[in-house]
Parts: C-alpha cells; structure tokens; sequence
C-alpha cells in the first residue's frame, strides 16, 4: 500500500517507468507488449514503407510492399460499381445526401415527427437519383448500381422499413392479445434462430417461387426484404427491452386519463421506451451495416462485391488484400462513428439524469 | 346492447385476432397456390425422394467419410457435421482468446490494456465476411508455394496450398496407454490429497502432475513407444504426411476465431466489473487472498452474468459459420447452394437448412434457459 502511494505522489515518466516494470509481473506484460508490437512492424513496412503509391504500369507492383496504386485505379469501380460513368455525379450526390441526412440526425434536439418526413423525402429522392427514368434522368436498371450507394442504401433502408414492424412486434409481444402474442413470438423468434445467409437464400432463391409468376422483384429489392425481415426481429427485441423498463404507471395513469391506447402508445409508450434503448438500437444499426455486407453471397453488387471483383483484373499481381483493407476501412469508419456516437449520447443522457 | 358490445375491448381484441389469422391464412393459400403454380411451370416435382439418389458431386473436406456416390441425404449429413466441426473450434479458440483478451483490457498495464483495447474496436467494427475474405486472400496470396513454404515452428510449414502440421500418430497399443495414464492421474490425484497436511497445495499439484507425467512417459516407453508425431515432410512439389489444413478451413478458422474473440472478450469483461467493487473490498476485509477472491467471490458472480450473452455469442458464431460460402469451405450452406443447383429442389433444400439451424437455435434457447434458472440468484 505504501509503495503505491509513494508510486502515485511521483512525477509522471517516473510513474509510467513504475508501472511498466515496477515489479516482475509488469515486466513480463510489458516485454510481451513490446513483442506483440515488433510483430507488427513487418505489417508497418509492407503498409507503408514498401508501398507503391503511384506506378506507370499495373506490373511496376510486384515485389515487397502494398499496392496502394491499385485502389486509386479502381476507386471508381469499388466506390460505384458498374453505374454508368456519365451519370455518375448521381451516385455520388446519393452519397452526399446520406450523410447531410446523417449529420442532421445526429442532434437529438431535432428528432421527431418532421424528421422522419425530411428522410422519407430524402431516400425517395436518392431512388429517383439512382434509378433515373423521370426529370430527363436516363434510367439505370438496379443491376448496374453498384458500390458504396447500395451499401448505404440496404442499410438506411432496411433499417427504416424494419423500424415499425419492429415497433409492431415488439408491441405485440408485450400485449394481452394471445394470439398476436403468439405470432409476435414465433416471428421474431424464428427470425433469431436462423442465420441470415439463410434468410437471403429463401429471399433469393424462394421467394419468386412464392409470388405469381408475373410479379418480378428484381435481386436487390428481394435482399433488401431479407434484411428488412432480419433487422425487424432484433430491433423487436430491443425495443421490447425498452418497453419493459418503462414503468406500468405510465400505461395505467393514461388509461385512467381515458387517452385511446394508439395515443398512449404513440406519445406516452414509445417516445420513453426508445429513449432507454438507444445505445442497443445504435448497436443493431452497426450489426445491420455490417450485415449489407453479407449481400454478396447472392451476388448483389454491394461494395464488398465491387472490390473482389476488382481484385481479379489479372493486370494486376494478386492486390486482394489492398481491395478488402480498403473496404475495411470504409466499413471502420462508419460502424466506429455510429459507435462513438451512441457514447456521445449515453454520457450526455447520463449528465442529464444526474444533474 | 349494440352499443356495449361495440365497446366491449374483449369482444373487439378477439375479432381483430380472428380478422388477423384469417387473413394470414389467405396469404399463406395464396403464396402455396403461387408456389404449386410456379414449380408445375418449371417441371420441377416437389417432395424428399430425391434425398436417397446418389448425390454426384465432389466434397472437398469432410469430417464425415463421403464419396460421391453417397445420397443427397448423406451429403447433408458431411455439411451438418462440417458445420458443427467448425463452430466447435471457433468456439474453443474464441473463448481462450476472449478470456486473454478480457484479462488484458482489466489488467493495469498501461501498454497491453490499450493493446487490447484497440484490437477489440478494430475487429468488432468490420464485417465478418470482410475478415473472412481478407484471411483467405492472405492464405492464397501470400504465403509462398510448398517448396519455399514459411516454416513458423518445427514441423509447421504455411504454404499457398494450405497450412501442414505435424500429425499424431496412434499405433498398436494406443489405447492402452491412454487409458493406463488416465488411471494413473486418478491414482496420484488420491494420493496427493493423503500427503501430510503440511505440504502446502501449490507442492501437492506439482508434485502430483509430475509423477505422473513421469509415469506416463515409462508406460509408453514400455508399450513399445505407440504414440508420435508425423512431421510433413517436402517431397516433389508437394507436402506427405502429417496433418494438412486447406487455405479455405484455415481462413476461416482464422478469420472466424478472431471476430468471435473480440465480442467474447467483452461479454467477459463486462461480466467481470459488473461484479461490484464492494465485493473485492468485503473479501480483502475478510482477510482472504487475492486469488482466494477472485475464484470463490468474483468468478462465481461474474459468470452468473457471462453465461446468458455468451451463449447468444456462441448461437450467432454457429449461425456465422455460415459465411465460409463465400470463402468455399463445405458447410451446410455451401452444400445445400450445390445441391440447389444440381437438382432445381430448392423449397426442400433450403426448409432443410433452415430446419437445422432452427434446431441448434432452440435447443440451445432450451438448455440455456434450464441453467439460467439454475445458476439463477437465489433471493431469500
């Protein structure tokens, strides 16, 4: 006890020098630091020291360190995919117009009502500008959208059109009607069970078996039901946690008030039932936006799909490994955002609660 | 009378439910109409026959024995069994590799606490199939051909066509010898525990393991030594002998374990300092030792709160094991894409699949909520 008092009272790098190798224990942990850190410095030269930044020909890469050359001559196909050169301003200004959408969102001071229409507007605006077709825009087929916009797409969107079923099944779980009680279970429970690689096979696979023979939902709106169907079962979940926080008196005090159960459930129920469950809900959006990923196994062209076929120009030497790090990366960026974000906000309704 | 009944929320909650299951039993006529339509159109019969016909087509590893004139059936069976084989490793190495982790983001090393730290953001914010993919580029990429193969330790060589090990080889006699030294480690552990009283526990352990490390070593030495290690041997362009892992199971194996060991070292974590501080300090004031604490008063608490999320982490690893499709390992979803597009019986094929799955889910919601309510607090 007294070393440690006399350790803390030191100044700073004597501090970190005690810490570090103050007795065996620390000193052991500190070399097996130091050696996982060694390790890591092949990755630090074949990242950066022996990369080719910029070579005259696709074969100037071979040999020793990244190819970093690659991803700046195939940006436009893993940002975009085959969407058609020309209009490609459009997917770009898809991409622009979901993060001003993001970034408004972000201000917990400007959620409401009017915000869910400035989306509705929003992503009915980016399907007119991908798909084209009306306002002098040429039309493009979804099967040449491609890259970023459609990754972001699936997400926003799969997320937005699973929000109030979500909100139903959930609702329904926790009420007194049996039999919507039941359903409510078995849905979100078989959803749960299964795998949504699974999930994307019956929505590839069955479900045009389902449908009457001339109804045709093209690939990528039969995946985005898949998600949709998935990110609704665990949204429920979560949602259902909040419900269940909520404490009976609010229900109880609006029935005594003779407020309408839709009313109560509307402006009563869920505004503090999704307020106790926003960092899960955070979550769910960063499961969901790794899980558009997962499109590619039934040949959606998402991101992920644009660069594993970027990576097989034969042109080029084996540069796989930049076109994944590369998608890595994006992928970093976003689900870390949406991470520190949900902090951001636990520690500012923390503050709030406390003071 | 109108009135009350128009009024009556029982009456009216039980119409809106009959209301709700008749029309779900008209869309499911209607969707089975569709389907009967649409497979009479495509000259594609339904029904399970086609499970006892020769499947005819290649596994490229199985754990299971299968030849290709193996049934549909059986085909499944190597994929099912695929699958459990690899969610078994993942989940063995996720968890050692968890508990690592966890152990170093709690420790007070500044250095490894922060290592630790940034592994866990690092893999937890990028897709499973992105690691997956980049594990398998990695695999194939990277590593050089059998002749200059990477050669880590003794007898382990990383090559392009997969990863070699040595292999343990059971001869005549094998058993006995396990089964001798199993009777043995039974016989020191009694033993030990009769030693006088003022050996201390850490000699007694020691003492005991090494007798019997000794002992074993004379059984197989007077067995006629049954039980060694293969060690890959380069001949030609190739690797003989030992035990080989393909690039596709490496990598996923890989790919898969250090995902899983992020979220599993923060479930881990979690567990741990939610165990109130208190509680450290109640048994420091008690005068027990700081191991004595840790085994008898943290863990014990901690694991209670493990338990129910690590098991949800375990479900959703066997359901990730699902995505080595993209990789082209032979687990269920890779074999039941394969016999989709041999057969056309896709409705049978994926209610296959989905059965399996829908069975590991539940079974596991089962027993999972069985030991909760056993290990559950006991409030008096």
């Amino acid at each position: 006890m007294t070393r440690s008092k006399s350790i803390t009272s030191a100044a700073f790098p004597l501090r970190l020098v005690a810490r570090l190798w103050g007795d065996r224990m620390s000193a052991v942990l500190t070399l097996v630091s130091i050696a996982i850190l060694v390790a890591l410095v092949p990755v630090f030269e074949w990242a950066i020291l022996d990369a080719h930044w910029a070579v005259a020909a696709p074969a100037d890469c071979r040999g020793g360190g990244a190819c970093w050359a690659f991803i700046a001559a195939k940006l436009r196909l893993i940002l975009f995919g085959l969407y058609p050169p020309e209009a490609q301003w459009r997917a770009i200004l898809v991409i622009a117009l979901i993060l001003a959408l993001v970034l408004l969102t972000l201000s917990p001071r400007l959620w409401g009502g009017r915000l869910m229409l400035v989306w509705s507007a929003g992503i009915a605006v980016m399907l007119v500008l991908m798909g084209g077709g009306i306002f002098g825009l040429s039309p493009v087929p979804t099967s040449k959208w491609g890259g970023l916009p459609v990754t972001l797409l699936l997400a926003v969107l799969s997320l937005g059109l699973a929000f109030p079923f979500a909100v139903i099944l959930a609702l329904g779980r926790r009420g007194s009607l049996p039999v919507v009680r039941g359903l409510s279970i078995f849905l979100i429970e078989i959803v749960r069970g299964l795998p949504l690689v699974g999930l994307l096979f019956v929505a590839a696979i069955l479900l045009p078996l389902f449908l009457p023979a001339d109804w045709t939902i093209d690939k990528l709106g039969r995946t985005l039901a898949a998600l949709t169907v998935f990110a609704a079962a665990y949204l429920a979940e979560v949602i259902r946690g909040g419900l269940q926080g909520l404490p009976p008196g609010q229900v109880e005090a609006a029935q005594a008030l003779g407020i309408p159960y839709w009313k109560a459930v509307w402006h009563i129920v869920l505004p503090q039932a999704i307020q106790k469950v926003i960092p899960p809900l955070t979550n769910t959006a960063i499961v969901m936006v790794k899980n558009t990923s997962l499109v590619l196994i039934v040949g959606v062209f998402d991101m992920l799909s644009a660069a594993r076929s970027a990576a097989t120009d034969p042109a080029w030497p084996a540069p796989s490994i930049e076109a994944y790090l590369f998608v890595a990366g994006i992928y970093f960026i976003i689900c870390f955002g949406i991470a520190r974000y949900s902090r951001h906000l636990e520690t500012g309704i923390k503050s709030r609660s406390q003071s | 009378m109108l009135r009350t009944l128009w009024y009556s929320s029982r009456l009216r909650g039980w119409t809106a439910q009959i209301a709700l299951l008749g029309g779900l039993a008209c869309l499911l006529w209607w969707i089975g109409g569709n389907t009967i339509d649409n497979l009479a159109e495509r000259g594609i019969r339904t029904g399970f026959g086609f499970l006892t016909r020769p499947a005819r087509f290649p596994i490229s590893e199985t754990v299971v024995a299968y030849t290709p004139s193996d049934s549909f059936l059986w085909a499944y069976v190597v994929g099912v069994a695929n699958t459990i084989w690899l969610s078994v490793i993942t989940i063995g190495l996720a968890t050692a590799g968890g508990l690592a982790l966890a152990l170093a983001r709690l420790s007070a090393h500044p250095m490894l606490s922060r290592l630790a730290a940034a592994y866990v953001t690092v893999f937890r914010n990028i897709p499973l199939i992105v690691q997956l993919l980049f594990c398998y580029g990695v695999a194939t990429s990277v590593f050089p051909a059998p002749r200059l193969a990477l050669n880590p330790l003794p007898g382990v060589f990383l090559s392009l066509r997969g990863v070699y090990a040595p292999a343990l080889t059971l001869g005549q006699g094998a058993g006995w010898v396990f089964a001798l030294s199993a009777l043995l480690a039974a016989a020191f552990a009694l033993t030990a525990r009769r030693w006088p009283a003022n050996v201390p526990t850490a000699w007694r352990v020691t003492g005991a393991s090494g007798l019997w490390v000794l002992a074993s070593i004379v059984v197989w030495w007077l067995a006629g030594r049954p039980i060694g290690l293969e060690s890959p041997v380069l001949t030609g362009l190739n690797f003989r002998g030992g035990s080989y892992l393909s690039p596709e199971f490496t990598a996923i194996i890989i790919g898969l374990s250090l995902y899983t060991a992020a979220f599993a070292g923060e479930i881990i974590r979690g567990g741990i300092e939610a165990v109130g501080k208190g509680q450290w300090e109640g048994g420091r004031a008690l005068g027990l030792t700081e191991r004595q604490i840790m085994f008898k008063v943290i863990l014990p608490q901690a694991l209670r709160i493990i338990v129910p999320p690590m098991t949800s982490q375990y479900l959703s690893t066997v359901k990730n094991t699902t995505l080595a499709v993209a990789v082209g390992y032979p687990e269920l979803g890779l074999i039941v894409n394969t016999v989709i597009n041999q057969t056309g019986q896709a409705l049978e094929s994926i209610m296959i699949m989905l059965g399996v799955f829908l069975t590991i889910s539940l079974s596991v919601s089962l027993l999972m909520n069985w030991f909760n309510a056993r290990i559950a607090l006991v409030e008096r």
